[in-house]
């Protein structure tokens, strides 16, 4: 009777057309390059982007993905492990953090945290949001900045953290915190550039972000195709508008 | 406006509703008229997922569907693709979690209906098949009609389950609420609003629907 139920139910899969999981610092620059590797192969893909972490416990419980952009290498090299990738992957940009202050927040940035420093210790600074260092790669970066800075004890019970860097970045364009530690490839965005002012942060202040894809297990020809466009210079090119480092080729 | 979310909405609502107008009238006729060991208990897990969170739900789906369980395993073996993360999975999950709201509008429906109306119907020689048929069916159709409704509407809106089980893919098991959540993230505000809207309204018409249909069987029996 169980399996009636479900054959009863229309299947509603498009299979030709992938669908892509994405670390949602991504939001941006990877749905510009999905746009011109439609444009340039007459075939779409389906970007799903939410957190690193999240997509790796989903694609471990079976979820139907054929590519996975993590924000973080590590996460690849887990799902390799466990045999559910074709390969290893490719390193396609390393992200930088910066910090972002929404128009009208008494908080001024700076590369230093010098003022979130100053702003916690005077009460100027109630909020601040990051995202969810437990899952998401962006958010483990903040904290190793806090702390990096001598910030993190003093931060806590002032931090607002988002499921994904995405959602972390939608706190604080709101302006209902005085600040942000965002992935610079968002901040940069036109939207958020309306909303705020933003400055990036030394990359010395925490463990690179270094970003890998890989073709999971059941990819089809267009997920390689996109697999083999992002690593073109089209991309490259937008990867790099969005504020990506960008490694050597073939990494 | 994203709709094919909206359309995989309606899908899923008009799906659960299909699966749960027998389950529910069946359930809801044995709680209405049997006495039963235990039945209390069989009340209250009609209701838990009235009060249980969704996350709490969507969490046993995974550990029990997910691909890492032997179920999960199993299942995806036989048909090739995984519960979790599809269209089934999410109706599965969706037929559960509205248990209550199918079950209870349907059994007051049927403990409205006098003793003796059914028995009188019993005496003149109607089977129970033909009393439930045109006695019982006919009087308790406003109830069934706002239980319908209210599954119907509630899975629109479910978001928690939908989000831990579905996955957020576009076209299998990304429903509007998701979707909402999804544009919002990616600050498309004309998207959130369009569509918020719409469930807004959408949601309105239709308890409104099931008031109007409550005051009817007020009516009737008061």
């Amino acid at each position: 009777m169980f399996a009636a139920l479900f054959y009863m139910a229309p299947i509603a899969r498009a299979a030709t057309v992938p669908v892509l999981a994405a670390a949602s610092d991504l939001q941006y620059a990877l749905t510009e390059v999905a746009a011109a590797f439609t444009l340039s192969s007459g075939r779409s893909v389906k970007l799903t982007f939410g957190s690193s972490g999240n997509f790796v416990r989903q694609i471990i419980q079976g979820a139907p993905f054929e590519l996975f952009f993590s924000a973080d290498e590590a996460y690849v090299r887990d799902l390799w492990r466990r045999k559910l990738t074709l390969d290893g992957g490719v390193l396609y940009a390393v992200g930088r953090l910066a910090l972002f202050v929404p128009h009208g927040s008494p908080v001024k940035a700076d590369a230093e945290l010098n003022d979130v420093a100053a702003a916690l210790a005077d009460g100027r600074l109630s909020k601040i949001a990051i995202a969810n260092p437990e899952h998401a790669p962006y958010g483990r970066a903040a904290r190793e900045v806090l702390m990096k800075r001598g910030l993190w004890q003093k931060a806590q019970g002032h931090l607002v953290m988002g499921e994904n860097i995405s959602q972390a970045a939608q706190f604080a364009a709101s302006g209902s915190v005085e600040a942000g530690l965002l992935a610079y490839s968002l901040v940069v965005s036109e939207r958020m550039a309306n909303a705020g002012s933003h400055v990036l942060l030394p990359a010395d202040l925490h463990d690179p972000l270094r970003q890998r894809m890989v073709l999971l297990r059941g990819a089809g020809d267009t997920a390689r195709l996109f697999y083999a466009f992002a690593q073109s210079a089209p991309a490259r090119a937008l990867f790099e508008k969005y504020g990506f480092t960008l490694p050597a080729a073939g990494h | 406006m994203d709709w094919p979310a909206l359309l995989l909405s309606l899908k899923l609502s008009a799906w659960t509703v299909v699966w749960l107008l027998p389950l529910g009238i069946v359930v809801a006729r044995q709680i209405a008229w049997r006495e039963f060991p235990g039945r209390a208990w069989v009340e209250a897990l009609v209701a838990l997922p009235l009060v249980l969170p969704p996350t709490v739900l969507g969490y046993y789906m995974l550990s029990v569907f997910g691909g890492a369980s032997p179920i999960g395993a199993a299942w995806q073996s036989v048909f090739g693709r995984p519960l979790a993360f599809s269209f089934q999975g999410l109706l599965l999950a969706s037929i559960l979690f509205n248990i209550p709201f199918a079950v209870q509008p349907m059994q007051r429906a049927f403990q409205a209906i006098p003793d003796e109306v059914r028995e009188a119907a019993w005496c003149s020689g109607m089977s129970h098949w033909r009393t439930f048929c045109l006695i019982e069916f006919p009087l308790a159709w406003p109830g069934i009609v706002s239980a319908l409704v209210l599954t119907f509407a509630h899975t629109m809106g479910e978001f928690g389950v939908v989000l831990m089980m579905g996955g957020n893919i576009p076209g299998e098991t990304q429903t509007i609420a998701i979707a909402i959540y999804d544009r919002v993230q990616a600050f498309d505000e004309r998207g959130a609003a369009a569509m918020s809207s719409l469930l807004l309204a959408f949601s309105m018409v239709a308890i409104g629907a099931v008031y109007v249909l409550a005051n009817r069987i007020g009516r009737k029996h008061g």
